[in-house]
């Protein structure tokens, strides 16, 4: 059933688009054209060397039968342990941040000498750019000069040296070692934040009512805090699916380590294959989108269950 | 930040203003790093105190694979910042159009050079870069070492995997921990296409793409080699091969703790250096054949100085180019760099022979290295190499044997050929 509308409310609706108009542009222009391109390239042989005239070859960089094989980005086995790579090191390394980072907010939060200098101090790592860290990671997880292992010989907990970044089985645990180390202080800032939110009087109630502190942490802090644990995970999940420079300073072009950026970069621009490139990061982006749109997902049911009960 | 650029302009432009009228500026991309980087900025600034010009150096990514892609960005945007690229001998194929024809300026002295490298350098009857300075593989070894344990320096990869164990073992129970029997390039680049290609042909296993076209990596010989390879790792070659480049290797093998190490030329003047603990200990011979009937095998590298399209001062660019590729000129980065200089003539000279004495011994070696397949697959050489050294590291890190893995590489490589080359 249609109403029409009060004259004056229309004079108000085009005001708001006005208003809106600018960030709708800028949008349209920063996300919905890049995207809208790369979706368009991913359909095409562009090749980066000559990017005029490329000829439009419908699904086939996704997927290709070419009479006697099935060919494409999709059964190309380096393409699937890509994303099995970064998918394994989105769930690690996000899920260590979340701990480390969580503890050392609680630990941040609490009133003890020299609280200002801790904080500044347990920013440092966040502040260096991830391409120097990974430099200085991987020198000094190196077999044959790396301190770790000098360290770890002298104290007698390994007889031979360990090539961490070099062998297979620990070469991405490398990878999300330094990537913790160099993330855990955005989580920790965020959850310091919503704990300063959080008001006193619950915690004083509970202390009256005799509560265990693991019993308040799980029942009063956890909850209190769950929306901004839930928008720092996803910023996190988002930032460790297109993880790169990390990867490609500590273990290069390895297909052992190699996640979807690093594949990507090595499309676009070592072959200089816009095509398949392109598909790639259409294909990434819908990974992405998934990650969000489960993670809202939990999120609401969780929030309805708490509604429920 | 703007006003940074701002004052970097205004600085520039002051600059500019200084110079003699006809004058201009020439920006070089050449070394990446060390004594390369130095040699080059020396000599370019010489150049431009004779000429009144001046010189602006650009330093590059160290790592070739990354080089690459720059240059072709920087060429595809039909960019000016640089006039004289430095550029891999397989890149002409895949560069070549961007690069103007240098014979108007060479008043003929390509002929000086070597005519391998000339006829790579020359597309359609244009001399695309001047050769500057070549390379191929070499075995280092320590001769020190060899003549205590009475070792000759090995003929043949068995033997260089059994000497290399024996003198590691010995050494080891002697103290020495962190001996290690032969040191070389793993890591998942363009270093490793060199070496296994080194060990692919020297075992009677082709060149991966045959210069007809064929894909003839998938056979029993280049199995086998790249299987002794992966049998290296953990053994006589640190597990952190798996990871190494250049630089690593001849870290570990310059600190004194390898007995052999492949490296290129250049290692040599670095090696003997004055701070060098292995100076005067090393020697330096053709790498091992695969078996008896193998054949010594060293990949052909090296640069050239080519002059980009879209320089706004092609003539001045070209004649740095002959000034640096001149007799003199690679005769001074052969005495103080040890780079294999270009052309035949220097390699009697007794100054850069007193220098490098290999550079005598080894002449036909480097004068018959044996060329990637970058001719023949032209600008898809890359993704060859790329999806080439990926099945040779995962032989190399244990994921799976070399004869499956060369089985599946032929299938990748034929879906990068397609139709035709």
């Amino acid at each position: 059933m249609k109403t029409a509308m009060p004259p004056q409310n229309y004079a108000r609706v085009k005001t708001a688009w006005l208003f809106i108009a600018p960030m709708l542009i800028v949008l349209a222009a920063v996300a919905a054209w890049p995207l809208l391109n790369t979706a368009y390239y991913s359909l095409t042989n562009a090749r980066l060397s000559d990017l005029s005239d490329p000829s439009f070859i419908g699904l086939r960089n996704y997927l290709n039968y070419n009479g006697y094989r099935w060919s494409g980005l999709l059964t190309s086995p380096i393409w699937w342990k890509a994303v099995l790579n970064t998918l394994w090191f989105m769930a690690v390394s996000v899920s260590l941040e979340v701990v480390i980072g969580f503890g050392v907010a609680l630990v941040l939060h609490h009133q003890f000498p020299g609280r200002g200098l801790a904080r500044v101090i347990s920013l440092i790592p966040w502040a260096i750019p991830a391409v120097v860290s990974a430099q200085i990671w991987s020198w000094m997880l190196h077999e044959q000069f790396g301190i770790i292992n000098d360290f770890l010989m002298v104290i007698g907990a390994i007889e031979t040296p360990i090539a961490w970044a070099a062998k297979p089985s620990t070469a991405m645990w490398a990878i999300v070692f330094a990537d913790v180390w160099g993330t855990f202080p955005f989580i920790a800032l965020l959850m310091l934040a919503a704990l300063q939110t959080l008001p006193a009087d619950l915690y004083e109630a509970a202390k009256i009512d005799g509560i265990s502190p693991i019993k308040v942490f799980f029942k009063i802090t956890l909850p209190l805090t769950m929306p901004a644990l839930v928008v720092a995970v996803i910023f996190r999940s988002l930032d460790a699916l297109r993880i790169f420079d990390l990867v490609y300073v500590m273990s290069g072009r390895n297909p052992q380590t190699m996640t979807i950026s690093v594949f990507i970069r090595q499309r676009l621009v070592d072959f200089q294959d816009i095509g398949t490139g392109s598909a790639a990061s259409m294909l990434l982006f819908i990974i992405g989108a998934l990650v969000v749109i489960i993670a809202l997902l939990t999120r609401t049911l969780r929030l309805s269950e708490v509604n429920e009960s | 930040m703007r006003k940074v650029i701002l004052g970097i302009a205004g600085f520039l432009t002051f600059a500019g203003l200084g110079s003699p009228a006809n004058a201009v500026e020439v920006s070089v991309s050449c070394g990446a790093f060390g004594v390369d980087l130095q040699l080059c900025t020396a000599a370019s600034q010489r150049w431009a105190a004779q000429t009144g010009n001046t010189v602006q150096i650009v330093s590059a990514p160290v790592n070739d694979s990354d080089r690459l892609p720059l240059y072709q960005q920087m060429l595809a945007a039909h960019s000016s910042d640089i006039d004289i690229y430095q550029i891999d001998v397989i890149w002409p194929g895949i560069l070549g159009s961007h690069f103007i024809d240098l014979k108007p300026y060479s008043n003929g002295t390509e002929k000086d050079h070597f005519p391998a490298i000339v006829k790579n350098n020359t597309v359609n009857g244009q001399l695309l870069a001047m050769p500057w300075y070549t390379d191929a593989g070499v075995l280092y070894y320590r001769k020190d070492l060899l003549e205590k344990y009475g070792a000759a320096v090995p003929q043949t990869w068995d033997e260089l995997t059994e000497t290399a164990t024996k003198i590691q073992e010995a050494e080891r129970s002697a103290g020495n921990k962190q001996m290690w029997g032969f040191v070389w390039q793993g890591k998942a680049d363009e270093g490793l296409t060199c070496d296994a290609f080194e060990w692919v042909f020297s075992h009677g296993g082709g060149s991966i793409v045959e210069p007809d076209g064929r894909i003839s990596i998938n056979n029993a010989k280049a199995a086998k080699a790249i299987d002794l390879a992966a049998s290296w790792i953990g053994k006589i070659s640190p597990t952190s091969t798996l990871n190494d480049a250049e630089e690593e290797s001849r870290g570990i093998f310059q600190t004194g703790n390898a007995v052999f190490m492949r490296n290129w030329p250049y290692a040599w003047s670095l090696a003997n250096s004055a701070d060098s603990p292995v100076r005067d200990r090393v020697g330096v011979a053709i790498l091992p054949q695969g078996g008896a009937n193998g054949i010594h095998t060293a990949v052909l590298g090296g640069w050239q100085l080519a002059v980009s399209k879209y320089s706004k001062h092609p003539k001045e660019a070209a004649e740095l180019v002959m000034y640096l590729t001149s007799s003199d000129g690679e005769k001074e980065r052969a005495i103080k760099g040890s780079y294999n200089p270009t052309r035949p003539d220097l390699y009697k000279d007794p100054e850069v022979l007193s220098a490098v004495p290999f550079f005598g011994t080894l002449y036909e070696t480097f004068a018959n290295a044996e060329a990637r397949p970058s001719g023949v697959t032209k600008d898809r050489y890359n993704q060859v190499s790329v999806a080439f050294l990926q099945a040779v590291h995962s032989v190399l890190s244990g994921q799976e044997a070399a004869a499956p893995a060369l089985n599946n590489l032929e299938t990748s490589i034929n879906d990068i050929q397609g139709s035709s080359w």
